[in-house]
């Protein structure tokens, strides 16, 4: 008998069907900073890759406030969001935040495997209208990602825990043939990043991935590659 | 991860001493949103905050195993007792039919807070549909979530129907609707993410009588999310 056992559960957000369950474990007042230190938000951004077989790139993790965006449905991807998407290599996609002057920029260390997670610590001058945005390319797909962007951080007290369940989003920047030599993840090993933009150009939901056993032979992907919505899950805790 | 801290049995009666909240009386809807996917008996349990049926991204428990491969909600029922749950077993009387929707009249949830559903998706090697552990909330009223399909992480998906529910056992146990193929080879041998997670979704094919897949691709898809639960907190 071993039903896992967990000590803290605070607050539950669906994308699509909201809902929302807060509990609050009151934090201690610090009373450690000088008068003089500015005041931080810390925060602990946690992915899990729940798909079948899609290794999910380094994520980008950017707090950041209103006036920014990662992308909007319907609108071009940013070059940086062209390279994370195709290739998943994310430092293009930073380099926008820090010129938009996101207060908190953060990669992670390495690809998360099916079923792998990691966690990455940001902090932030402490402000009233902090977001978040995530994104990591599904490597083994032409351009699918997956992430959240404009998430709000302001209702999250000192303690209070955010799930996310993320879904999957088609860059639109590189049509999804699904052909050798296309894809950059180890189902092919194929080419990540290519300017050239023969797709919709706009970002959208993705449609799923075809694969060879579904009629589709000359695709380079198999039955283990398909995947459902969500493909990952967002865990983010305040810490301070 | 390093958010979670797992405890160990023992420890448990002490940790959730201090952690009462009134008895509340919930009825719950389960609502099977596919068009061709059938569950199997559903387990209902009312539970305390620090316990889980399961949880995305962790590996599935023997008894969570035995659930996702045959529909054997008993090992569940134990575990889940002995922790103080209160449980609706089987509120279908049996397989809860596509489209179709299943009813938890008056479930007294004692002291416990927290909410979790499961049941096998037919067919499939080792699907479920399942709710972790909601917050039941404190406020009389009606509340409506809609959840997904998982893979337990613990069979391949070969896709063939052959009677093999038990753990370990490699097959589908059965294709209730009786609208799929016979002799498939199979689709794959291999599980590649052995933690639980988003089901891939059924592959299938078109083959009466062969193929890779004794499923049929044109009835046993489906997307997210598979059912609707409706709670009336009273």
């Amino acid at each position: 008998m071993k039903l896992k056992s967990k000590m803290k559960l605070k607050a539950i957000v669906n994308i699509g069907a909201v809902t929302l369950v807060a509990g609050l474990i009151v934090g201690c007042s610090d009373s450690s900073n000088s008068p003089s230190a500015p005041e931080m938000n810390d925060y602990e951004i946690t992915l899990i890759n729940l798909s079948s077989n899609q290794p999910l790139s380094p994520m980008a993790v950017i707090i950041h406030e209103a006036s920014y965006s990662g992308w909007a449905i319907g609108t071009a991807s940013t070059a940086g969001l062209e390279h994370l998407a195709e290739g998943g290599d994310n430092s293009t996609f930073l380099v926008e935040a820090r010129t938009a002057n996101a207060p908190g920029v953060e990669s992670g260390e390495g690809v998360i495997i099916p079923g792998g997670s990691e966690l990455v610590d940001v902090s932030v001058h402490r402000g009233s209208d902090l977001k978040l945005t995530v994104a990591s390319m599904l490597v083994n797909t032409n351009d699918a990602f997956t992430g959240g962007t404009g998430i709000d951080l302001s209702s999250l007290s000192i303690g209070d825990e955010l799930k996310v369940r993320l879904p999957i989003y088609d860059a639109g920047t590189e049509v999804n043939n699904e052909l050798v030599g296309t894809i950059p993840g180890p189902a092919d090993g194929g080419e990540g990043f290519n300017s050239d933009r023969d797709d919709v150009n706009v970002v959208s939901r993705h449609p799923g991935v075809v694969s060879n056993v579904d009629g589709y032979t000359d695709s380079v992907l198999e039955q283990s590659h398909r995947f459902d919505s969500p493909i990952a899950q967002l865990v983010v805790r305040r810490v301070n | 991860m390093k958010t979670k801290s797992i405890l160990t049995l023992s420890a448990l009666p002490f940790l959730f001493a201090s952690n009462f909240a009134s008895a509340q009386t919930v009825d719950v809807e389960v609502t099977n949103l596919t068009q061709g996917i059938f569950f199997t008996p559903l387990l209902v349990s009312a539970h305390d905050s620090s316990n889980h049926l399961f949880e995305a991204g962790q590996s599935a428990t023997a008894e969570l195993q035995a659930m996702a491969e045959g529909g054997d909600i008993s090992g569940l029922v134990t575990a889940t007792t002995a922790l103080g749950a209160v449980n609706s077993e089987n509120p279908a009387g049996g397989l809860l039919a596509p489209s179709s929707s299943a009813q938890v009249s008056d479930l007294d949830t004692g002291s416990n807070t927290h909410l979790s559903i499961v049941a096998m998706l037919l067919p499939t090697n080792d699907g479920f549909v399942g709710l972790d552990s909601w917050e039941i909330p404190e406020e009389a009223g009606t509340y409506t979530l809609f959840i997904n399909g998982y893979d337990a992480g613990t069979e391949a998906n070969d896709e063939v129907v052959n009677g093999g529910g038990a753990p370990g056992s490699l097959g589908i146990p059965a294709n209730p609707g009786g609208n799929g193929g016979t002799g498939a080879s199979g689709v794959t041998t291999t599980e590649t993410n052995q933690t639980i997670h988003i089901h891939r979704g059924n592959v299938g094919d078109t083959d009466a009588t062969g193929g890779v897949s004794d499923v049929d691709s044109r009835i046993h898809r489906w997307l997210n999310p598979v059912a609707k639960i409706v709670v009336t907190v009273k």
